[in-house]
């Protein structure tokens, strides 16, 4: 291709040029650095230096025109009640997710892709449309609804059972329930979507040879289906964990920065707010590098327990 | 190397934050450019281009005046004002990082209090107003100037004094027999709250859970103070103490009180509550008249304003908060011209009368207090009584000043998500509250 383009040009100095271009592109020890290296410019520039940075950043106090060393420091004051609450807040809101968000995709997966159920694809459909809304648009809406007043949708909603008002908004276990409730309505269909991708991929053999040794559709369930579907629970597990320690919108449209008693206080969130709002960088850098260990751990352990790094 | 610096935290930080483009109730997280810009003075020839960043747009009324009068005053030195209005977080935020990297700063910005002193460690990259501010200090409430001040430096000029008052509903306060002249001091506040409980049916008031204007404001009516002039914490000192005790007992012992809907004065939950006669009066400082006018449209004619009820005999009747300093940065392409536009926009005569008049401020200049043009009617005088400023010209002496320390904003949100949440809301022992909370500000100062 390169060399017919320019045998027009009929140059001979720049036919040698693009042959070595073309030769270049064409090579098979060169070409696949060439198609990787987008990939790679843009993961040193914009995460691993920024990593290193924040790295190092974390070993200082910075002020406008004063970068000092202050050795550790910025760890040691990490030891205090808020950053604690902020973790356990974290950690809660990720076990929640990901149970909740493992469990009940998978569950309605099944459901849409067996063939008793009827309007499966409107169900498909209206369980995907949350995920095209905006977490801040949402999170109005969240907001009015479980409202602290009697009118409020939800207040409403559980009177018509007999049970008193709830103020949504201020009690840590509801409030870590508004979270956690609004990311599960969020993201149901994009993990349904994945579990129904890996349900084709299901042989269908599997189900006729236990049919013919008489498992029932309960034991089916747990002993192919499952089984097989083991590469996407290792995914959707891993991506909610990731994602449930970056929360931070979740959290932000319920209260902006400061939730009462810190119910909503979230890792990213007392990044946002000691490191951008009370301008102390360097802390913010030290809270985003134990974040960024423990996020590392976790998934490790976690890709270790459901042998992930195992040779199938 | 600093610009690296900050552009190496900032993706990672941010990243998370731009989720989205902000809803209708005024969330924002991240976005691109401003939600509003205005140029000022664009047919001005040959002019210097100034920018000015705000956090609302309502105070460009201040600076519209400003530049067509150092216009006319200046036909050889002519201004364009590029003002650009951005969220309230977004431009803090922005403003710090433009200042942290050296680079992208406007001439001029406005810094709310809450926000200000972070601004002021290490070297504030402001600069320092001191050949304007000082040869006007007599004619002001000096406090409301040390509030934007370091080591004898002032930074920022005011927009009010925020003096701190009681707006009653008085078709409330008549229904349930009370005569809001007749209350003096708290204790009769409470006795009248008791009245309009058993007579009506509203409260008597809304108490603040989720910001820091009551309290604040009530602490320092009494002298008392987040922190003293040495920088130390007091938070948890006897007079707060016990103030945070009255406030808890407004709602959990005298029962006159509610929770404030939606945490605070500025929740919309709260203006739909008090539109509808929900409270017989709030505790608010005297920009808060805008909020009446522009949300609760229904109680026009039926406010009055009073100074706070006293705590003790000779005591101070209000207390000057909130407030929000203009300042010139560092960054500015030229410091001399932006500082003296600035006090031709905050700090001269016509600049305090039009802080009245087109913002419906209490302007700190207390020298124009009394002239013809604070007189005239507007919307405020319309919707409240005539003698604003009357009263005001009383209370001249009995502001105090705020020490504000870089971290002010450390306190602020402790204030905001424990100490309140936990007293009032959660009815648990203040003195407790408010130690934990001041042990936990005094951790994050030491280092």
């Amino acid at each position: 291709m390169e060399g017919s383009t320019s045998t027009n040009t009929n140059t001979p100095p720049k036919r040698v040029r693009s042959s070595i271009w073309s030769r270049f592109l064409t090579s098979k020890k060169i070409a696949p650095y060439v198609f990787v290296m987008p990939f790679i410019i843009s993961f040193l520039a914009l995460f691993f230096y920024p990593m290193i940075q924040a790295f190092n950043m974390s070993f200082q106090q910075v002020l406008p025109g004063q970068v000092t060393y202050v050795g550790l420091s910025n760890y040691e004051r990490l030891l205090n009640p808020t950053f604690y609450r902020a973790l356990t807040n974290t950690s809660v809101y990720v076990v929640f997710t990901v149970v909740i968000l493992v469990v009940f995709p998978a569950l309605f997966a099944v459901f849409l892709n067996s063939r008793i159920v009827k309007f499966r694809n409107f169900f498909k459909a209206a369980l995907f449309v949350p995920a095209l809304t905006s977490v801040i648009v949402a999170g109005v809406i969240f907001r009015m609804i479980f409202g602290e007043t009697e009118a409020a949708v939800a207040n409403e909603i559980i009177g018509f059972f007999g049970i008193a008002p709830i103020d949504w908004q201020y009690g840590s276990i509801s409030g870590m329930f508004l979270m956690v409730i609004l990311c599960c309505w969020r993201w149901m269909g994009v993990n349904i979507l994945y579990f129904l991708a890996g349900l084709q991929n299901v042989p269908h053999e599997l189900y006729e040879a236990a049919d013919i040794d008489g498992a029932s559709a309960f034991q089916k369930l747990l002993y192919v289906t499952i089984p097989s579907l083991k590469p996407v629970i290792i995914f959707v597990s891993t991506i909610s964990i990731i994602n449930g320690f970056r929360m931070f919108e979740e959290s932000y449209v319920f209260w902006e920065g400061s939730s009462p008693g810190n119910i909503g206080l979230t890792v990213v969130g007392y990044i946002y707010r000691e490191g951008v709002s009370q301008n102390d960088l360097g802390f913010g850098a030290a809270i985003g590098v134990v974040l960024m260990l423990v996020i590392f751990i976790i998934s490790v352990l976690q890709l270790k327990f459901v042998g992930a790094f195992k040779e199938d | 190397m600093k610009k690296w610096l900050v552009s190496a935290l900032v993706p990672s930080l941010l990243m998370a934050a731009c989720g989205g483009n902000g809803g209708d109730g005024g969330e924002e997280a991240g976005g691109e450019g401003p939600e509003e810009a205005e140029v000022i003075g664009e047919e001005a020839e040959d002019a210097t281009e100034l920018t000015l960043w705000l956090f609302g747009e309502q105070h460009l009324g201040v600076f519209e005046p400003a530049v067509e009068r150092w216009n006319e005053n200046n036909p050889d030195n002519q201004v364009t004002l590029n003002a650009e209005v951005y969220p309230f977080d977004q431009m803090h935020n922005n403003l710090r990082l433009a200042l942290q990297s050296g680079e992208g700063a406007p001439d001029i910005a406005d810094v709310e209090i809450s926000e200000f002193g972070p601004f002021m460690q290490g070297e504030p990259q402001f600069e320092s107003m001191n050949e304007y501010v000082e040869p006007i200090l007599d004619d002001v409430v000096e406090e409301r100037f040390e509030i934007y001040a370091k080591d004898g430096e002032y930074y920022g000029t005011p927009y009010h004094i925020g003096s701190t008052v009681v707006y009653y509903n008085t078709e409330i306060m008549d229904e349930a027999g009370v005569d809001i002249d007749s209350i003096e001091t708290w204790e009769d506040y409470v006795e009248a709250g008791e009245q309009v409980v058993e007579n009506t049916d509203s409260v008597m008031t809304t108490v603040e859970t989720a910001d820091q204007i009551n309290f604040w404001g009530l602490i320092s009516q009494q002298g008392s103070d987040y922190f003293d002039e040495n920088g130390d914490v007091i938070l948890d000192n006897e007079t707060n103490v016990s103030t945070l005790q009255f406030l808890s007992d407004l709602v959990n012992e005298y029962e006159i009180a509610d929770t404030t809907p939606g945490g605070e004065h500025h929740a919309e939950e709260y203006y739909g509550f008090m539109n509808d006669g929900g409270a017989a009066s709030v505790v608010m400082p005297m920009w808060y008249m805008g909020r009446f006018v522009d949300y609760m449209p229904d109680l026009k004619g039926k406010m009055e304003i009073r100074p706070l009820p006293l705590w003790e005999e000779g005591g101070n009747r209000t207390a000057g908060m909130g407030g929000t300093g203009t300042v010139v940065t560092n960054q500015a392409e030229d410091p001399e011209l932006a500082k003296e536009f600035m006090a031709e926009a905050k700090l001269s005569e016509e600049a305090n009368i039009d802080l009245w008049t087109e913002l419906g401020f209490d302007p700190p200049m207390h020298t124009v207090w009394g002239d013809e043009e604070m007189k005239e009617s507007n919307q405020y005088f319309d919707y409240f009584d005539d003698e604003i400023f009357d009263m005001l010209l009383e209370l001249n002496d009995e502001v105090e000043a705020l020490n504000i320390t870089p971290n002010v904003s450390d306190v602020s949100e402790q204030v905001g998500t424990n100490v309140l949440n936990g007293a009032i809301r959660q009815n648990e022992d203040p003195q407790q509250v408010l130690e934990q909370a001041a042990d936990d500000v005094r951790n994050s100062m030491s280092d």
